[in-house]
């Protein structure tokens, strides 16, 4: 290099650089909008939720104070709360295998029909169409202990009708009975999607080879072929049932004394009834991690089952 | 060749027919396949060879007609009670299984009882593990003589497509059935293993013994393997018979087209009353009883044109314009247009030895002169049938 050349404005590298770095701006202006929404609306409110569930803090309150895990231990010392927890669990474990395994044979009876399977679809599809709090209105005609259909059909059988929402027994099977009602037409329609993915040559060969009975036709081909989608529906179902809220809020608002409190419904008390944000960001956190550690397990039983075509 | 029991019942359809809808597929057809034979059923997609496949394997029901294999009736057994296996197109090999799972399903489902096949019930049964013991011998033993006794814990998705071509050739051979029935088993591979697939399996008809039914639109792979070959077309047998007999001794002028490649040359040819036909000006000697001025068919096969060197050159000629010679290394093929009304065309196939005598003779000058041998050349009557005259011994009595 000659000492006499003068030196070029920019230096070399950020000639070569300024290409490259205005992409990078590029890409993450285009980036940007969704990005700030998404930390907006999901990653900022969890924070949110974190900091607030350490603190006392009263909706429409002047000062607050942070209390550390005093909201934590006392969502445990809660019976309200921890009768919260189980009814949701409950109600999981009614709604979560019932709905899966009646969309699994709901979706088998209707893909055996030919000219009658748009029929069966939509007839079992239209619980998912209609808006749960409105049929929830409509359940509790149909349950009532005097005026519904239900209490009519079994007094020509000399029946007396339970109470189905105010006995505290059959409160929550009976929220459970409206949610798989919802919730198996959806699985069924996914199911169904599963189902016309198999290959009609495996049905061939597994009865050429002897698998030709319904359990082993089953067994052999259609279960395991439909691994992925069961997963699926599995863990969407799972959510659904956590997420329960619409059906208490409406028809039991957690009674009777609490037998049909769900989580969701504590919250909601707690939050807008109470306007103790503090205490109920704290339990919001406690669902989120039982939903989560639920949610994983079940991915990872499955993962290691299903068969990925 | 191992021939078991040399005319013995394999399989006999009598009578099938079968319609989809408004589409007649198959057409009263009778058939009966040797046992220990490797028959082709040949054609055309959409002649009905398939659906006459999973008709012999019970998949598909026929509107008419029985099916018997080895003098039994089985028209009312479900396909797994048939004592048939079958190669699918796709394979349809169990995705979520291991091969070792896919080759002992058959043998399962013959030797468990329904309730040792149940997921956790099935741990019950204190005789299932002695049976699944002897299962896996015979899987292994099949596998070993597949060559695939390396892959038997992968899954299909793992294999290669010649793999998965032997695995379902083992899951059919596992069982030892009377009949194999193979739907295109080889449509699926590269063209290189097709070859030696093609040898695999003609060797394995040889070992085994077992009567094969194959179901091909390919001709290479119908004349290579099969003990006979039935071509079919819209749903009827145009022909049954050795490679040699479809090739030397074609029934009808569509077989003679099918059959062989490249395709033979048809030529309009006209009765002249007394046992001969007049192509153009040429007059050519066939012992036939047509009246004169019936239109008929002459077919030539590509082999049957000769150059008119040394021996080759006396004999019926015929004059011709070279329109296109390829080099097929052994051969070369003459693409040409000869002199007849309509310069039909027509392909000329030389070794290229003598390609090389013809050209150093200045015989690929235009006009060619093109002598006809007295093997491979066909006379078809106005409906389409090789007249009972044989051609060949027709043209070397000149």
């Amino acid at each position: 290099m000659d000492a006499a050349v003068p030196l070029p404005r920019e230096s070399i590298t950020t000639r070569v650089l300024r290409p490259q770095r205005r992409r990078a701006l590029t890409g993450a202006a285009f980036a940007a909008p969704a990005t700030i929404l998404l930390a907006l609306i999901h990653v900022v409110p969890i924070f949110v939720l974190f900091a607030l569930s350490a603190t006392d803090y009263e909706l429409g309150a002047i000062a607050t104070r942070a209390v550390g895990l005093a909201n934590y231990e006392r969502a445990f010392a809660d019976p309200a709360f921890r009768r919260s927890l189980a009814n949701t669990f409950l109600y999981v474990a009614i709604v979560l295998p019932a709905s899966v395994l009646l969309g699994l044979l709901v979706a088998l009876l209707v893909h055996a029909r030919t000219r009658s399977r748009s029929l069966y679809e939509v007839i079992y599809f239209l619980p998912v169409t209609s808006t749960l709090i409105a049929m929830a209105t409509v359940w509790q005609f149909v349950l009532h202990p005097t005026l519904g259909p239900v209490a009519a059909v079994l007094r020509a059988f000399d029946r007396a009708t339970p109470s189905f929402l105010t006995e505290p027994a059959l409160v929550l099977p009976t929220l459970a009975f409206i949610g798989i009602w919802q919730l198996v037409g959806f699985n069924m329609v996914l199911f169904l999607a599963g189902l016309s993915t198999i290959p009609r040559d495996l049905y061939e060969a597994a009865a050429l080879d002897g698998a030709a009975g319904a359990v082993d036709r089953f067994l052999r081909v259609t279960w395991p072929m439909l691994g992925p989608t069961t997963m699926f529906v599995t863990v969407t179902s799972a959510i659904t049932a956590f997420k329960v809220f619409d059906t208490v809020a409406v028809l039991t608002q957690g009674g009777p004394m609490g037998a049909s409190s769900v989580v969701l419904y504590a919250i909601y008390l707690e939050a807008f009834q109470y306007f103790h944000l503090g205490y109920a960001a704290a339990l919001t956190v406690i669902f989120l991690a039982f939903v989560i550690v639920f949610a994983l397990a079940q991915a990872f039983a499955f993962d290691r089952r299903v068969h990925y075509a | 060749m191992t021939e078991r029991g040399g005319g013995a019942e394999g399989v006999r359809l009598s009578g099938i027919a079968k319609a989809f809808g408004a589409t007649q597929v198959i057409d009263g057809l009778d058939l009966a396949v040797r046992a220990g034979e490797f028959l082709t059923l040949l054609g055309p997609s959409g002649c009905g060879k398939s659906t006459l496949l999973r008709i012999i394997a019970g998949l598909e029901r026929p509107d008419r007609g029985t099916v018997a294999i080895a003098g039994r009736t089985v028209d009312h057994l479900p396909p797994a009670e048939r004592d048939v296996a079958m190669v699918f197109q796709s394979y349809a090999l169990y995705p979520h299984m291991t091969v070792a799972g896919n080759l002992a399903t058959p043998l399962e489902m013959r030797r468990l009882a329904l309730f040792e096949r149940l997921p956790l019930v099935k741990h019950l049964s204190p005789r299932r593990r002695r049976v699944m013991r002897g299962i896996l011998a015979e899987v292994c033993a099949v596998a070993e003589a597949l060559r695939i006794d390396h892959l038997l814990e992968r899954k299909p998705a793992q294999l290669s497509g010649g793999q998965r071509q032997r695995v379902a050739l083992g899951r059919a051979m596992v069982r030892r059935p009377s009949v194999f029935l193979m739907d295109e088993p080889l449509s699926n591979l590269d063209a290189a293993l097709r070859v030696e697939v093609r040898h695999e399996l003609a060797d394995l008809h040889a070992r085994l013994g077992t009567t094969f039914i194959y179901v091909t639109h390919d001709q290479l792979e119908a004349m290579t393997m099969s003990s006979r070959i039935a071509l079919m077309d819209r749903g009827r047998i145009l022909q049954l018979g050795t490679p040699e007999q479809l090739y030397d001794r074609p029934a009808s002028l569509a077989v003679a087209t099918f059959i062989g490649s490249p395709s033979l040359a048809v030529l309009e040819a006209v009765a002249d009353g007394a046992g001969g036909i007049r192509l153009g000006s040429l007059r050519l000697p066939f012992g036939h009883r047509f009246a004169s001025g019936t239109r008929l068919s002459l077919g030539i096969r590509p082999e049957a044109f000769a150059l008119p060197l040394g021996p080759e050159a006396d004999g019926p000629a015929l004059s011709a314009r070279l329109a296109r010679a390829e080099n097929l290394g052994a051969e070369w093929h003459l693409h040409v247009r000869l002199d007849l009304p309509g310069e039909p065309a027509a392909i000329v196939r030389l070794p290229a030895a003598e390609y090389a005598a013809a050209r150093a003779a200045g015989l690929l000058e235009d006009p060619l002169t093109l002598v006809l041998r007295s093997r491979g050349v066909h006379l078809f009557g106005p409906d389409g049938a090789r007249t009972a005259a044989d051609s060949a011994r027709a043209l070397a009595a000149e």
